[in-house]
């Protein structure tokens, strides 16, 4: 098949990411011609200040190299800009003559600074800050001058400020409104950035207007007048009052422009054989200039232009951090706050740290930080996921460290990235350190949670260090991090979020995985390990007996009824009501130990046995020979209801836990849900079966029981909260069961109690629940209805679907 | 070098989105894969990662991911889906009517486990 032609327009970071998508999904498809107007190959705009400071070198910046063009078969333009696209013959020209023809065209034409309309501005020594050429003017003139005026005082302006003053320049800031960065901060915060500022030897004149730039007779720039008469002088004068999208090519085409190249979601011009990407492009009525949402749209435009014809680009909420090392500062959402908005505000003018969280309707709608960004990338999650934060509001402000949810494992309890040496290990699960996620994020370009769980590994395995992940990659990949997607799809495989796909099973009553996928547009043609056993679930917990479960889309634990190991081999756990077991029971699992030759037997935190390294082979037999019920240690269901001894034998026991554990156990023993659910019950306050830290834990008191949900011992150690006081134990049944099976119905697969309760918010399931006594039953018997009949996996291959092939093997 | 082709199972045989082992006299053991569209696949049941069974794992599209840490493996290479990177050995399979077929003198080759 002959190749397409691919030709893209400007050679910056949003062009070339949509480019390497492209090769990564449909490397063959197109032959790639790119006309940069820069004689440079593809390096990181953002990291130019930087460079101007002197903290790195244009080296160290380049993130595709011209060997990098070369290998990928693409013909490379440098220096030379587009001047006329000819939309009917399908070609570009470019300034020097040179003609390329297209089949597709790219445009990532970015932005222009914008050159306030004064006298003087075409003076030698006026110049904007975009680009290397412009650095390097910089870099040259602080050499030979020793007065710098830069206007504007937004996040481009004071870096440059910045950086002109470490090369030793005499220099001035002026801005028009009443405190700096004021489309970043607000004003107390604006005025504390001035005074650190100041403290460095920078000087401002705020809210002074330009009259004109004075030039000498060499027609070199030498001073500049304001309105009020002032002049200060300045023999290099820096623009940074802003940019526009450089639509100039794409309006001299007469594709449609509004203040920005306008594209649909799938970044397509009003021209359907052109894309635009990148700070050119106006997509909904917004304009990006962030390097996040630039990337976002070069893998939606890279999915259309490999004709996959799925992807949509939908928006992104964005985050501002300042990269001027030494102050911190980050603001996010609607930080100014506004009608119908309340604040929380911690404000420490003598430490420099102030804080204002900006709150609506129990939700973080704005954060705008100074002096201590710790938790900015929290707070930003907790903007883009919309989190109900009613019942952290008190500690909010104290960060994700003090919101009563510590117990962060396998980091050393490390909470402050920066503080991290490079040798401390950041991801426990796969031994990632700081340095590794450090140089990858640099080598490799990354700047997304995903692209650098996928390259390095961590937080990719139990995500306890999410949090400490996007902390180091705010910090390394400049400030422009900030992430996309609202609402989180649930996988690669499609846009729809879990909440989307439980919603459509349950309007349209879908009932096979095939029928969701279908009537979803999944856009793979059976999903993947991440969506299928979702979707499995939700449509067994929605439709339970009619849905039917589909073994191939459940993890191989709980296709084979029992835990895989390292070496392939599983483990047997069977089921020992509330801990109890007997002469008879061991017996049994003696014999069965010797007869199978089980290398390990090991007790279990959940009080029962753990029979170690049984091969795939013998497990029919095991389990037959035990003869007692599957425990369902491996299922993402109910796995074990730990008991204290209680009042049948303790002389402190106030109740009977045992026999009320034993009771629940049965009555939950075949329960799926969207993650394992723990409980547990203890005969008094004394909780010797730590009923503190259980989904579900119960607790006996002299006048009956206490019953606590949400708790987990896990990644996260969360203690429980106290939901209700009962009388008997079949009110513990009933609200248990109520419980559980609101958590089954609205948690998301893969979703443990607290997370699901942290989403939701306790007052939500309190209302459902404990409020609600017509519903509370109706859930109680929802439960018991889908619980009905279940039958034993071990025991009863046939009714449930336990596919007996597996067990064995073929031979030649 | 001919192929000599043996009958292991039929496609029936393998559960759709799921695989079988084959047992190999001393060497480790093969998995074959089905799909949805019942192509049919051979490799090494073992992930290059850590080793993991292939045959195990929850099958896609044309690919397999190990159980034990969810690497993504391609059915047709054996190669894992980037940035991951390693390869397990594949091996030739014939399809006819309905019939599994595998290359006995493949199976019975010695690989040299180092290389």
């Amino acid at each position: 098949m002959k190749k397409l032609k691919l030709v893209m327009v400007g050679n910056g970071m949003a062009g070339v990411r949509t480019l390497e998508e492209l090769l990564r999904i449909a490397p063959d498809i197109y032959d790639i011609t790119v006309f940069g107007a820069e004689p440079y190959a593809n390096y990181n705009r953002i990291l130019l200040s930087p460079v101007l400071a002197g903290e790195q070198t244009i080296q160290d910046i380049m993130l595709n190299d011209v060997d990098w063009y070369a290998q990928n078969n693409i013909t490379l333009h440098l220096g030379k800009k587009i001047t006329k696209i000819d939309r009917a013959r399908r070609m570009v020209v470019a300034e020097d003559g040179t003609v390329a023809e297209y089949d597709r065209l790219l445009l990532a034409t970015g932005s222009t600074p914008f050159m306030l309309p004064v006298p003087g501005r075409d003076l030698a020594g006026v110049i904007s800050y975009r680009d290397i050429h412009d650095t390097n003017a910089m870099i040259a003139a602080a050499g030979k001058h020793s007065h710098a005026v830069v206007i504007g005082g937004g996040l481009l302006g004071l870096e440059a400020a910045n950086g002109l003053k470490l090369r030793g320049m005499d220099v001035t800031v002026v801005h028009l409104p009443g405190w700096l960065m004021e489309r970043q901060l607000d004003p107390v915060a604006g005025r504390m950035l001035q005074k650190s500022l100041e403290d460095r030897g920078l000087k401002f004149l705020l809210e002074k207007n330009t009259r004109e730039l004075v030039g000498d007779e060499n027609g070199h720039v030498q001073a500049i007048r304001f309105t009020d008469g002032l002049e200060v002088p300045a023999q290099l004068v820096v623009m940074a009052v802003g940019i526009r999208p450089n639509t100039a090519l794409a309006e001299a085409s007469g594709i449609h422009c509004n203040r920005g190249i306008v594209v649909n979601d799938t970044m397509q011009t009003y021209d359907p054989r052109i894309y635009a990407v990148g700070e050119c492009v106006n997509h909904r009525g917004t304009a990006y200039g962030l390097v996040a949402p630039l990337f976002e749209m070069a893998k939606v435009a890279a999915n259309h232009l490999a004709s996959f014809g799925i992807g949509r680009y939908q928006g992104s909420v964005t985050s501002t951090k300042l990269k001027v090392t030494g102050i911190d500062l980050f603001s996010a959402g609607e930080f100014m706050g506004g009608e119908g908005t309340e604040e929380i505000v911690l404000s420490d003018p003598l430490g420099g740290v102030y804080k204002k969280l900006v709150i609506k309707d129990d939700k973080l709608v704005g954060a705008c930080l100074y002096g201590d960004t710790v938790d900015g990338s929290w707070y930003f999650r907790l903007l883009r996921e919309g989190k109900d934060i009613g019942e952290i509001r008190d500690s909010l402000m104290f960060g994700e460290a003090n919101t009563g949810r510590p117990g962060d494992t396998g980091h050393e309890g490390y909470t402050l990235a920066a503080a991290m040496p490079d040798s401390a290990e950041v991801c426990g699960c796969n031994g990632v350190c700081k340095g590794v996620i450090v140089s990858a994020i640099k080598e490799k370009g990354l700047f997304t949670l995903e692209d650098v769980r996928k390259h390095t590994k961590a937080s990719a395995s139990c995500g306890s260090c999410t949090g400490l992940v996007e902390q180091i990659i705010m910090f390394t990949a400049g400030g422009d991090y900030s992430a996309a997607a609202k609402a989180k799809p649930m996988c690669g495989c499609t846009d729809h979020t879990h909440q989307e796909a439980r919603d459509a099973i349950r309007q349209n009553k879908l009932l096979t995985v095939a029928d969701v996928m279908r009537f979803m547009e999944w856009r793979t043609p059976n999903g993947c390990a991440s969506c299928r056993p979702a979707i499995n679930y939700y449509l067994i917990s929605t439709w339970p007996h009619e849905a039917i479960d589909d073994p191939q889309s459940r993890f191989i634990n709980e296709r084979s009824h029992a835990n895989i190991q390292k070496d392939g081999t599983y483990s047997v756990i069977p089921r020992m009501w509330g801990g109890e077991t007997s002469a008879a029971d061991l017996r049994r699992i003696a014999d069965v130990v010797d007869k199978y030759a089980i290398p390990t037997v090991k007790v279990t935190g959940g009080q029962r046995i753990d029979l170690l390294g049984v091969k795939k082979e013998d497990l029919p037999a095991v389990w037959k020979d035990l003869g007692m019920p599957s425990g369902l240690a491996y299922a993402k269901g109910l796995r074990t209801v730990k008991t204290c001894v209680g009042s049948e034998w303790c002389r402190f026991g106030t109740q009977n836990s045992t026999l009320l554990g034993q009771q629940m156990e049965k009555a939950l023993a075949r329960m799926y849900s969207p993650h394992k659910v723990k409980i547990a019950v203890s005969g008094c306050p004394r909780n010797c079966a730590e009923s503190g830290i259980k989904d579900v834990g119960v607790i006996g008191v002299d006048s009956g029981w206490e019953i606590y949900v949400g708790g987990n011992g896990g990644i996260k150690t969360e203690v429980a909260h106290f939901f209700v006081k009962l009388k008997t134990h079949e009110e513990v049944l009933e609200y248990a069961g109520a419980f559980l099976q609101l958590y089954r119905e609205e948690g998301w697969y893969l979703e443990r109690t607290v997370h699901y309760l942290a989403r939701v918010g306790l007052d939500h399931v309190k209302k459902m629940v404990l409020e609600d006594h017509d519903g509370r039953r109706a859930l109680y018997e929802r439960l018991l209805f889908s619980l009905d009949g279940l039958p034993d996996p071990w025991h009863e291959f046939d009714r449930a679907q336990v596919d007996a092939r597996q067990f064995t093997p073929l031979t030649v | 070098m001919s192929n000599q082709w043996k009958a292991v199972c039929n496609v029936a045989d393998i559960p759709v989105l799921g695989a079988r082992v084959v047992k190999r006299a001393t060497q480790p053991d093969v998995a074959i894969f089905r799909n949805s569209e019942d192509a049919v696949f051979a490799l090494l049941d073992r992930c290059p990662h850590r080793g993991g069974p292939l045959s195990q794992g929850i099958v896609f599209g044309e690919r397999v991911a190990c159980p034990l840490h969810n690497w993504s493996i391609e059915l047709h290479s054996g190669c894992a889906v980037a940035p991951d990177e390693g390869c397990t050995q594949k091996f030739s399979v014939k399809v006819e009517d309905g019939q599994v077929y595998l290359d006995v003198a493949e199976l019975n080759a010695t690989v040299d486990e180092a290389a």
